[in-house]
């Protein structure tokens, strides 16, 4: 079970989360204009990295808020965890 | 390939087991094959067989980082069925479900193909109606399924807590009698021994680390040195999205980890296999007698072989309420395999953007029950550079023609 820390609630077990799967995908501005490859790619095409993965998080049983979370796909390990519209935090943890 | 039968058994045992041949050979990678397999699990050793098999291509590689069998071909719950909704689904189940069959003999290796039935529970009126639409669909489509009420599911599951009122009320059920279970270990490796002795070479503890393209693919980039191949096809439930970095693609895959767990062997409790997508458990008694019982899947991306204990205490939670005498007994083991999980819950086969690359992927929490289907259309694909009809629909571009196959219902929580 993952221990996450919630920007405003702070470290609670995992079950009170929700997962939301990789973060800063952003929504073509005018999806009118772009092809079906591209509309593509923001919908479905994801990294899915074996290592350091930046998600989302909803404190979806607590404070209801969602939030990013740096994590190793490999170890579970949260390296980092930063509001929604702050840049990632720098990771000093050994190699990526 | 020697035989195996009553007399090789009777003979060998005589002689105190000491001729037995490997089942297959350990040889180096050459410098150049026609096909280049990286894989070594059950899809990857089926599709081997088949190239050699049904297309005379017999200068193959299959290319394992460890030793075969040892990724999710050992790590699922071994159940086999083929009641899925769509026509496209149903079609390229069914077709696995035919050739498991006769699998055992054509392989000359038991893989112990038992025909137990698969009974998936329903507990609410929706998920009835749910569960009688599925069953019609099979049927339409020449699948076995049948429909159940509540006093032919007690019948059929004596043990099963379908009182009036218990937590989980069980309204019925979807029947599909050639269900069942098979040694998943065992189709690894009598897929390995077949296609071995057709000429494949299994090359074990030889990771790819690169895919050469020149225009098209060209060969593989191994810890074991540089392989030219003129076909490359990749079959690594568990590590596809990184396998397709090193083709400069991205897939619509999420990687999960899925777990199992075992309970301590006892006397024969339990004829079927009995499955609950409402509260995500499902169970069955291996041929050994332990329970097998599997949950759902852990919710974030994860490529380490494990998950969170919350998820085994929501499965075994739900074990009890369903089967209260399965409460005394101790569970041995428990693990993770990691599946790869496409937004429809349908698998990609079929050719990548880049010529003389093709993909075997995506097959979720159910690929199990795929390996010898998968193998078979897989085979026709990279053989003929084109999809056969029954894989044709499971193209990478249905993601950008938006033909997806919605299986959530038939896929999502039941193996």
């Amino acid at each position: 079970m993952l221990l996450i820390q919630c920007p405003w609630c702070g470290p609670r077990e995992e079950s009170e989360y929700s997962y939301g799967g990789e973060a800063h995908i952003l929504r073509p501005e005018n999806p009118e204009a772009v092809s079906d490859e591209e509309w593509a790619d923001y919908l479905f095409m994801r990294q899915n990295p074996s290592g350091r993965h930046q998600e989302q998080w909803s404190h979806s049983a607590g404070c209801r808020r969602w939030f990013n979370v740096e994590r190793d796909t490999n170890t579970f390990k949260i390296l980092s965890v930063y509001r929604p519209g702050d840049p990632p935090p720098e990771i000093n943890d050994g190699p990526a | 390939m020697k035989k195996y039968s009553v007399f090789s058994l009777i003979r060998q045992g005589l002689r105190r087991d000491a001729e037995w041949p490997r089942a297959w050979r350990n040889p180096d990678p050459k410098k150049t094959y026609d096909v280049v397999l990286v894989g070594g699990g059950g899809h990857g050793l089926a599709t081997a067989y088949y190239l050699a098999k049904e297309h005379g291509i017999t200068n193959v590689a299959v290319l394992e980082k460890g030793w075969i069998g040892t990724g999710s071909v050992g790590r699922n719950t071994t159940i086999v069925r083929s009641n899925y909704l769509r026509d496209e689904t149903g079609h390229l189940y069914e077709k696995s479900m035919q050739l498991w069959q006769n699998l055992s003999q054509e392989l000359n290796y038991n893989l112990m193909y038992s025909k137990r039935g698969v009974v998936s529970l329903g507990h609410t009126l929706q998920e009835m109606r749910d569960i009688a639409r599925r069953v019609n669909a099979n049927r339409l489509n020449g699948i076995d399924a049948e429909l159940l009420d509540t006093e032919q599911v007690k019948k059929l599951v004596p043990m099963l807590n379908a009182s009036a009122d218990s937590r989980y009320p069980v309204l019925g059920a979807s029947y599909q009698r050639r269900g069942g279970t098979a040694r998943h270990d065992a189709v690894a490796w009598g897929y390995a021994r077949a296609a071995d002795s057709l000429g494949v070479d299994i090359i074990q503890n030889c990771e790819v680390t690169g895919i050469r393209q020149n225009g098209r693919v060209v060969g593989v980039d191994t810890s074991r040195g540089a392989i030219d191949a003129g076909r490359v096809g990749v079959v690594v439930a568990g590590n596809s999205s990184v396998l397709a970095k090193m083709a400069d693609l991205r897939l619509p895959i999420e990687s999960h980890p899925l777990q199992a767990l075992v309970s301590e062997p006892v006397k024969p409790v339990l004829d079927q296999v009995v499955m609950s997508n409402m509260v995500h458990m499902y169970v069955s008694q291996s041929q050994k007698g332990e329970l097998v019982a599997g949950a759902g899947i852990d919710s974030y991306n994860g490529y380490g072989m494990r998950g969170s204990v919350s998820i085994i205490q929501g499965l075994m939670a739900a074990t009890v309420e369903l089967f209260p005498m399965f409460s005394r007994l101790r569970m041995m083991r428990a693990w993770a395999g990691i599946v790869d999980i496409c937004p429809d819950a349908s698998p990609i086969v079929g050719k990548m953007p880049v010529d003389g690359l093709y993909f075997n992927c995506g097959w979720g929490t159910g690929g199990f029950k795929a390996t010898p289907g998968s193998g078979w259309v897989f085979a026709h694909t990279i053989a003929n550079d084109r999809p056969h009809p029954l894989n044709e629909a499971f193209s990478l571009d249905r993601f950008t023609t938006g033909h997806l196959i919605d299986e959530h219902g038939a896929a999502a929580v039941a193996h």
